[in-house]
């Protein structure tokens, strides 16, 4: 089985936010970037079916060079190589179709991402993948197992679970469930000596516009005050959230 | 050219989403200076969207759509979209949603901005915001197709009626082969789910141990809100991880979001920014969370949400 792990290079959760260039940057001073969360979690189900079953898993990024830390990341982890896209990823349908290109010339039955990315939040790139090349799709997915070519994936529904029944090729939107968070791996001594060795192949993109662009970016308004109520006076809060806030 | 809303239903019954995501419809129609049209698949009340301004609705009914399948519903949403020529879809942003709006993207060659949370600003550019960095932040999106998908998010733009006299035709949409096929379906019935919620009570490692969450789930029963948590408390097991709110975990985005033990770490603020209003019980008044709130307690919890529980009864009794 030949696994694509797609990986967005992201701010680390515990990140502040800042917007530079009259708000039409993110500012990156001083934020440490991290394989995106979701990413890493189906990550980590791609290198257990390449222990447990047999497969090879290689990462991909739409990005500059500054994301090629992240990849050697995930090469730590234990992917097998790389390919950058040497373009910014500015936009879903454009990084989409960048990846189909990846996906079309790799020959992949798997290809698992991230549910959303933490950063934009888009929530479109796996799926848009999975029409652009023709591959099945589940999103939200919490549980996999593949046998030959036929898939048993679990997926989040409001309000719990729904087990689909589907086949390769396909695309996975992942997310924790899919493995555990304390299956998750961090990179050892050797893992990353060995990452320095593996092929990390630098691609040019295809001709793909973008669909959206971004035009200025906004921080929420800042919060009033806290109003700080007698642990004494439970009624206060009932009163407060009934006739002020009006919630209850 | 008219906007094509998708108003989603459970069982023939719409959900909130879809008033909210009609409201919106109507309003970006007259932006445009053009008209509501609303596709619906199974539902049995179709003229209810008449009062929120849809003009004309696209009546779907087929067993091969009583389970939920994004590629179908995609499918059925593209046909319905080129058959009324719109160039605007609207969606809202449940669990489904998000599963079946990049693939009608795709199908229409469309520019998707999910997570939007007000009106256009610009039609011409087309100029919507929406949240971005799990809620740390938003983005003023342009969407530069001809064709155009919006993603409300939920709670954000509200219900509003709008009442039109509507009418409803069936539209026979062909069916797409999927090859995806549900098997089984699981879902806790009974409990208000979190993404419907519009309360939610959570609490975190104060509690100290599962065995104390009778207590929350007291106060949820009393408020009809949903019970969550935070990501410690999933991690050690104590609540399903069905119920861990955080930036990786569930968005909310309910008007009332009860906190309880929680310190309020920057990737749990990050889930919970998009709710209205935040009331936090904590014994340690530095934490972080009395920043992000509106209401704040500064207690025991195991004294503090029974007496809560017990004047909340009487509250609901009286009024």
């Amino acid at each position: 089985m030949k696994i694509l792990v797609c990986i967005s290079h992201v701010p680390d959760t515990t990140s502040k936010i800042n917007f530079t260039e009259g708000d039409t940057k993110f500012d990156t001073n001083g934020v440490q970037f991290v394989i995106n969360p979701y990413d890493e979690f189906s990550l980590t189900r791609a290198m257990w079916f390449k222990e447990k079953q047999g497969a090879s898993v290689t990462v991909v990024n739409v990005g500059n060079a500054t994301t090629e830390p992240t990849l050697r990341k995930a090469l730590a982890i234990g992917a097998d190589g790389a390919i950058r896209v040497n373009t910014d990823a500015t936009d879903g349908l454009s990084v989409a179709k960048q990846l189909a290109e990846v996906v079309k010339n790799g020959g992949y039955d798997l290809v698992l991402a991230g549910r959303e990315s933490i950063d934009y939040n888009g929530g479109m790139v796996p799926g848009m993948l999975a029409a652009l090349v023709d591959f099945n799709f589940v999103n939200g997915c919490v549980g996999m197992e593949v046998d030959g070519t036929s898939v048993t994936a679990v997926r989040e529904i409001d309000g719990g679970n729904e087990t689909l029944s589907t086949s390769l090729p396909l695309v996975i939107g992942g997310q924790k469930g899919i493995v555990e968070e304390k299956d998750l791996r961090i990179p050892n001594m050797r893992g990353i000596m060995m990452a320095r060795k593996k092929p990390l192949n630098v691609v040019e993109p295809v001709s793909a516009e973008d669909a959206t662009s971004i035009q200025s970016f906004e921080k929420p308004a800042p919060k009033g005050a806290v109003k700080l109520i007698d642990a004494d006076n439970v009624d206060e809060l009932i009163n407060l959230l009934h006739n002020e806030a009006k919630v209850i | 050219m008219s906007v094509l809303v998708f108003a989603d239903s459970t069982e023939g019954k719409f959900k909130k989403s879809a008033f909210e995501v009609v409201s919106y419809a109507k309003k970006v129609a007259e932006q445009l200076g053009s008209n509501v049209v609303a596709i619906t698949i199974n539902a049995n009340n179709n003229e209810e969207l008449y009062t929120y301004g849809a003009e004309k609705i696209l009546s779907v009914t087929n067993d091969a759509l009583s389970t939920f399948n994004a590629k179908k519903y995609a499918s059925v949403i593209e046909q319905a979209a080129s058959s009324v020529g719109a160039s605007v879809v609207v969606l809202d942003s449940s669990i489904d949603t998000l599963h079946t709006a990049p693939l009608l993207a795709v199908a229409l060659d469309a520019g998707y901005a999910s997570n939007v949370v007000e009106l256009p600003s610009s039609t011409a550019p087309f100029t919507v915001k929406r949240k971005a960095f799990s809620n740390k932040g938003f983005s003023n999106t342009v969407i530069a197709t001809d064709n155009k998908i919006i993603g409300v998010a939920k709670n954000s733009y509200g219900v509003h009626e709008n009442a039109v006299s509507g009418s409803t035709e069936s539209f026979d949409a062909a069916i797409a082969d999927s090859g995806v096929t549900s098997e089984k379906l699981e879902r806790v019935t009974g409990k208000v789910t979190i993404a419907d919620a519009e309360v939610v009570v959570s609490a975190g490692r104060g509690l100290k141990g599962p065995e104390n969450w009778g207590m929350v789930e007291e106060l949820a029963d009393v408020l009809g809100a949903a019970t969550a948590c935070s990501k410690p408390v999933s991690d050690l097991g104590w609540r399903p991880h069905g119920e861990h709110v955080g930036q990786t975990g569930k968005p909310v985005a309910s008007n009332l979001y009860i906190a309880i033990g929680i310190s309020g770490a920057i990737q749990h603020l990050a889930g919970i920014n998009a709710s209205k209003v935040k009331v936090v019980i904590n014994t340690d008044p530095e934490a972080p969370f009395f920043k992000a709130a509106d209401y704040g307690i500064v207690g025991d919890a195991f004294e503090v949400v029974p007496k809560l529980i017990e004047k909340l009864k009487a509250f609901k009794q009286a009024s």
